[in-house]
This record gives structure tokens, sequence and C-alpha cells, in this order.
């Protein structure tokens, strides 16, 4: 029998038991479903971990000297956090010493934040993240100012109150009219709006726009930090190699500084957006671990459920084979005959599967923050794996049809 | 009859396998048949009518034996060969019409092509045109369950004829088909004839076999008489 022939036939079966094909393709429909909606997902969170998250966080080429990690990932466990409190706070004159040890040209920049209210003219923003910083701050941000401009070096030296805010919190605080040289209060401080930065989008469902900058040393110091102490040093480098150097260097700054032996550990960190990266790498590398498991597990049922029907379809149709043997049928027509049925009816359950799959992604794509991206290798991959689920269900009870006697089982009522 | 029958049978045995018994279906046939002959074959239940029709018919092959048919033993041939001979020399007629209740009647006749291996196409031409010699031209695209006992005879033989094969078996054609359609499809069956086809047709009805020019009966397995009549 010709394979299209042969295809026309299992459609037609398919569609003629339309309750009982789409019960028997259950299995194979919920793995494949399963498979695109979290390929997609995990796709998506890994192009959004690597586009956005770790530069957003941490900025490319830059590392951050802290008292302890400000992206903390996995567990943490109790001692660790203990050990962290015990640390000693970054200094102004850590942070001096080390911008001045090092040898290769960086641009850096302090940051200390804290949450704080803001008012202008009775209008209140409430629990607004309010970072004290140094004037190039901006640029290791990577920062755009849609209007106005950033703080000077003198008045970030001379600790100016002025200050640059997030496009949110330009829209909260004044509406439809225009932020520069309005006047904002921080705790009763006056503080004059210079710049505001362009809108920064949202990362996993909070606004990264509701901010406010102002210089390190201007009074909002008394807010953001104990006297004379930074939350963290900012350093970008300018390419992969030279941030390894410029760790290298900061860490013996740091290491000489606080009097350590070469025994003890660093009682400060030193984070890379590397290092959030990796440990999404890993969580990225379990799941696609056990993403395999489970597909395989449903694939595996929905290819014994297949097989069992086909069984079924075989017996009930002995007759139907009797027939197409005494019209000339050969053992290999029949067996064909069966696969493709087996197949098709795998394949048409894996297409529904993949078009689930692709529907779930995008409903979470479109209902929460979670990114998701259809990768077209597992599209392919989950018809492959259906025809194969098919094919493989189908090779014993077509086996058993092709070998049937043809007089016995014409004789079958 | 000088020339090589179109079927010959030497010493045809047939044995089943029960248990520790085996039982004897056929027990040395001697039969030769020519071209454009209608043999009808008779004997009681359990005289090896039906086996014999089986092995003629290709379905099941001989213990002991020689088959030949069209100058080719095919007492001996494996399953597939089996397969191609019963799709290019035998046509079957059954009792129970056995068409695919799913399919038209067009699609029914056209099974033994898609074996064959013919184009669509020409399937359904050769299709069309067995069926209008049975006289369903206008019943192509009816399920079998639409059509009365006798048109899914009928549908049958235009399945039978469609390869145009060495032989029609039929094996209790009007069985199932009440006097008036029995008489319709002998009738059918002698037009064939009449065209040159030969027709081998197993019943236990005498009226049935005497449309037959020559009737053999089958008695515990062997050929009990042969009898070639005058055109009735």
């Amino acid at each position: 029998m010709p394979f299209r022939e042969a295809i026309r036939l299992a459609f037609q079966v398919i569609w003629a038991q339309k309750m009982k094909s789409s019960f028997s393709v259950i299995g194979v429909f919920i793995g494949v479903t399963f498979l695109i909606a979290v390929v997609s997902i995990v796709e998506g969170m890994n192009a959004y971990m690597t586009d956005r998250f770790a530069t957003t966080l941490l900025g490319v080429n830059t590392f951050q000297l802290r008292r302890y990690p400000g992206v903390q990932m996995g567990d943490v466990s109790r001692e660790t956090r203990r050990e962290w409190r015990r640390r000693p706070r970054i200094s102004f004159e850590d942070a001096r010493a080390v911008v001045e040890g090092l040898s290769l040209p960086v641009v850096t920049a302090w940051e200390s934040s804290s949450r704080a209210d803001l008012s202008h003219d009775g209008k209140i923003a409430k629990d607004i993240e309010v970072v004290g910083a140094t004037e190039d701050y901006f640029q290791i941000k990577n920062w755009d100012l849609e209007a106005g401009r950033p703080f000077s070096p003198q008045e970030a030296q001379a600790g100016q109150p002025v200050m640059v805010i997030g496009h949110e919190l330009a829209e909260r605080l004044f509406e439809t009219r225009d932020p520069i040289g309005r006047e904002v209060r921080i705790r009763g401080i006056p503080y004059r709006v210079i710049g505001v930065v362009e809108t920064q989008g949202n990362l996993f469902g909070i606004s990264l726009d509701k901010f406010a900058v102002a210089p390190a040393l201007s009074p909002i110091k008394r807010i953001v930090n104990p006297a004379r102490v930074v939350d963290a040093l900012l350093v970008r480098a300018g390419s992969l190699e030279e941030l390894d150097v410029a760790i290298a260097e900061t860490e013996a700054i740091m290491r000489s500084r606080r009097h350590l032996r070469p025994s003890d550990g660093n009682n400060f960190s030193i984070e890379t957006a590397d290092a959030v990266l990796d440990f999404w790498g890993k969580i990225n590398r379990v799941l696609m671990m056990a993403l395999p498991g489970l597909v395989s597990i449903s694939l595996v049922v929905g290819g014994i459920v297949i097989m069992n029907i086909m069984l079924m379809a075989v017996a009930e149709r002995t007759r139907e084979i009797g027939i197409r043997k005494s019209l000339g049928a050969r053992r290999r027509d029949i067996m064909r005959q069966f696969l493709v049925e087996s197949a098709t009816l795998a394949t048409v359950g894996a297409a529904i599967g993949i078009a689930t799959g692709i529907g779930l992604a995008g409903i979470v794509q479109a209902t929460t923050f979670l990114p998701a991206r259809v990768a077209p290798w597992s599209v392919v991959v989950a018809i492959v794996l259906g025809g194969g689920v098919g094919v493989t269900a189908g090779l014993y009870p077509a086996s058993r049809a092709a070998r049937l006697d043809p007089v016995d089982a014409i004789r079958q009522e | 009859m000088a020339e090589q029958p179109l079927i010959s049978l030497r010493g045809l045995t047939r044995e089943y396998r029960m248990d520790a018994e085996t039982v004897y279906a056929l027990r040395g046939i001697e039969l030769a048949i020519g071209t454009n002959e209608y043999v009808a074959i008779m004997g009681p239940s359990g005289s090896g009518k039906s086996t014999l029709m089986n092995v003629i018919g290709c379905l099941d092959t001989p213990t002991r034996g020689e088959y030949w048919l069209n100058g080719t033993e095919v007492s001996r041939m494996s399953d597939d060969e089996l397969a191609r001979v019963r799709n290019r020399e035998i046509g079957f007629v059954f009792q129970t019409f056995n068409l695919l209740p799913r399919a038209t009647a067009l699609h029914n006749v056209e099974l033994p092509l898609i074996y064959a291996g013919t184009s669509a196409r020409e399937r359904r031409r050769a299709a069309s045109r067995a069926l209008e010699r049975v006289g369903l031209a206008d019943r192509m695209h009816h399920r079998p369950n639409e059509l009365s006992g006798g048109q899914r005879q009928r549908v049958a033989i235009a399945r039978a004829l469609v390869n145009d094969p060495s032989i029609l078996l039929a094996d209790e054609p009007t069985g199932n088909l009440d006097s008036v359609t029995s008489q319709e499809i002998m009738a059918v069956f002698g037009e064939l004839h009449t065209q040159g086809q030969t027709v081998l047709m197993v019943t236990h009805e005498a009226d049935i076999a005497a449309h037959a020019h020559r009737v053999v009966t089958l008695l515990d397995g062997v050929v009990h008489s042969d009898s070639v009549r005058e055109a009735a």
C-alpha cells in the first residue's frame, strides 16, 4: 500500500473514532504540552536573565564591592547570615583606597540606598528607593536621561541637594508638568529635581522606574547609611580581562586594609553578573535535566496506552485484515497500515500538544511577568518524539496484525 | 483438453494438528481445471470443500502435494508471494460479502488495485468500470450498509473482477441471499462465464450447482465424483 494511502486511511480511522482517539493520545499530548511550555518558559527566562536581569542589576563588566552579596541566591544558612552581619561595613576610606589603588582605568561610583517617602506640593510617593551615589553612577548603570542632566562632580563633591528621578516617580509626583527645577522633599529636606532617567521597564514585575538618585554626600546620607559608609563601590572595567585584574587588585587592597591573615576568608564580598548568571545556569541545568525525565514518563505512559489501543484495534479489525490479505495485502502492507495509523495518532496528539504548549506559554507570558519564548528545537523534538512513540508503540500490534493467518482472520466476526 | 490446465492439483493433502491428533481435511485431491470452465464444488459439511477453496485461493497452503496455477507451482511459495498471486490471479466472492463497512462501494472495489500499486487515477477508472459491469454504476459512493444484499454481493463481484483474475472463486455466493436475488447473482456469474471468465464455486445447494457446467463432489477429503454436464 502506498504511504499516502496509508496516511489517508489512518486519518479516516482516527476521525471515525474521535473519542477513542482523543483518549488514546492523552499521554503523548500531556508530555508534549509540558515539554513545549516548560522549554518556552525556561528559554524565555534564560534570555531574560542574560539580557536583562544580570546586567540591569549588576551591569556589564562591572563588579560591586559590598559588605555581603546584594543578590542572594539559593539557600543562605543562618550561620552565614550571622557572619555577614559581623562584617565591618565598607567605609568611605575603603572605597577611596580601592579606587586609588586600581592600576587600570576604570569607572567607579558609590552606591548607598534606602527607602523613603517623597513629597511634592502635597503629593506623596511612598516607599521609594533613594540612592546616594557619585557622579559616574549613571554611566555605570547605562542610564540615559530623558530630561535634564545628571549631577556634576562638583555637585557630588559638595553634596548639593539635587536629584535625578526615575520615569514613573516623575509621573507620579508631577503628572504632566515638567519636573525639572521643581522641589521634592525627602523627610522634610528640600531637593531640586535636575534630571529624569528614561524608562527602564520592569524586572519580574517590579518597576525599575521608581527611584531617586542624589549625591552621596548630600543630606540624604543621614537616611541611607550610618556615617561615612557606603553599601557598595561599583567598578566598571573596560573589558572582561580588565575586570578580572581589577577584582584581584580590589581583593588584595581590601584584605590588606582589613589586616586579614592568609588563612582568613574575605570579610567583604565582590559580586559580578557572572555569579548571578552561574547560579541561574545551575537552576537552568536542573530544570533541563528534570525535563526529559518528566516528559519521558508521560511519553512512556502515552506509548503504552497507544499500544493497547492499537492491540484493541487489531483485535476489532481482524476481519478487515483478513479481507485485505485475501485481496493481496502482503505482511508489510498490513504492518505499514497499522504503524502509520499509530504514528499518525501519536503525531496528531503531539501536534495538539504543541499548539496547547505554545498557547500555555503565551498565556503565562500575557498574564505574568514571566517571559516565554517558544524554542524551535523543542517543536522539532516534540514532533520527532511523538512520531517515534507512535511507531514504537505500534510495532508490536502491527506485527501481530501482519502475522495473522488470512483464513482465520477472515472468519472472525 | 490438450493444453495445460489452469489449475492442476496433484495428491493435494492438508492436515491440521489438533493437540496430539492429526485431522485430515484433504487427503490426496487430484483435480485439473481448464481455462473458461465453470465448476461447482459440492459436498457435505466436513467434506473438505472449504479447505480446498482456501488452498486454491492461496489463503492456505497444502501440507503435501502440488498445486500448479498457470504453470507455476504455488504450493511452495512464501507468504508474500502468495499474497501477490491472490492479488493478481484470484478474485474472491464470499458468502458474507466481506466488504469493508466504512468504505464506499468504489473504495472497496479499488482495494485490490491499491495492493497492486496501481495509480489513484487508474484505480478509480478500473473500479468504476467493474461496478458498471455488475450494474452498480449509480451506487458507487454508497457504503455497504446503504446497499441491499444482492447489491453488496455485486460490489464483491466487481472487486473480485477488478484485477482481471485468472479465476473467480466463489464460496457459497448465494448463501446469504433470498432466492430471487440468488438467481440474479447466478445470472451475473453465467454472464461472466460467457465472457470467458473461469469460475469456481463452492456450494451445497444443488440448484445453485446446476448453473455450473461441471460438478465436482468431495467426500471425506477426496474427489468422490466429477461430472461434466451439457448445458441445461
